[in-house]
């Protein structure tokens, strides 16, 4: 097994609009480019684990739009959307918006490089710019917010069993 | 967000490019004021500005030896800026490590 052997490297400047993600694959370019542009492979390991992955579109050429749903166990659905730009073996641009943001249009513009490294190994870097400083503080904080608002939702259900099972005395 | 000002913010006083540079040299050895303008090859005061913002921040602390000050790093100040992309790293690192799998998965069939 190779997984947990390459480090994903993400860079994030204070004060700074983007963000750097960096990884290397023990695979060669052609391989890394097909992972990203099969819808079958893609929706195999796009997103979280545990995670059920819809790709409702999928049009991985230039002006070509997508779409995709992350389901959750407990079924909340949480959609993303946008529209490729550039798709190479070498340079893949496009759009990308989460739809369950409070506001519409919080969009990021994501490049990532594809480079071929000896050995049939292959480097990819994104960078991620974001409209604003803060929308990308609160991106990268969502992951934290997230555990925390969830850890507060299971006990507000818990609090609701307990509350139905007391019988209430007048 | 709402920033606090640079001198109370260790996010803020990292963001200058001079300061990450001066704080790169304090991790490797303590120096004194003068050792580090003749490291950096920046002025006197350029260097005591930026060296007091970062004090401020408790980023640096000093002390005195004979006539000179010498400064130092305190890494635990600096742990909150890592661990603030942290959960961000682990998604995409979740995220990769799947890819991984796919990609072995099919070079397996392609033997």
């Amino acid at each position: 097994m190779s997984a947990g052997k390459n480090k994903t490297t993400v860079t994030a400047e204070p004060g700074k609009q983007e963000v750097f993600i960096t990884r290397e694959f023990d695979a060669p370019r052609e391989l890394v480019f097909k992972a990203h542009t099969d819808p079958d492979l893609y929706a195999q390991w796009l997103g979280p684990r545990g995670y059920e992955m819809v790709l409702e579109t999928f049009e991985p050429h230039s002006g070509g739009r997508y779409r995709y749903i992350h389901k959750d166990p407990q079924g909340n659905q949480y959609g993303f959307h946008g529209v490729f730009h550039e798709i190479s073996e070498e340079l893949m641009i496009q759009t990308f918006e989460f739809e369950g943001l409070p506001e519409r249009g919080h969009v990021t513009l994501d490049t990532m490089r594809l480079e071929k490294l000896p050995g049939d190994r292959t480097r990819i870097t994104v960078q991620s710019v974001f409209q604003s400083v803060e929308d990308r503080d609160g991106m990268i904080q969502s992951g934290m917010e997230r555990g925390v608002r969830e850890g507060y939702e299971r006990l507000d259900e818990r609090l609701a069993e307990l509350l139905a099972e007391q019988p209430l005395r007048g | 967000m709402a920033r606090k000002p640079t001198t109370h913010d260790p996010f803020n006083a990292v963001a200058e490019p001079k300061r990450r540079r001066i704080l790169e040299v304090l991790g490797k050895q303590e120096q004194a004021v003068n050792e580090l303008v003749e490291t950096l090859g920046w002025s006197q005061p350029t260097v005591s500005k930026h060296l007091r913002v970062l004090k401020e921040v408790g980023l640096v602390s000093d002390r005195r030896e004979g006539r000179q000050r010498i400064y130092r790093l305190n890494p635990e100040r600096l742990k909150p800026i890592y661990e603030w992309v942290a959960p961000f790293e682990r998604y995409w690192s979740e995220r990769f490590e799947r890819l991984d799998e796919v990609l072995e998965g099919i070079q397996e069939k392609e033997k």
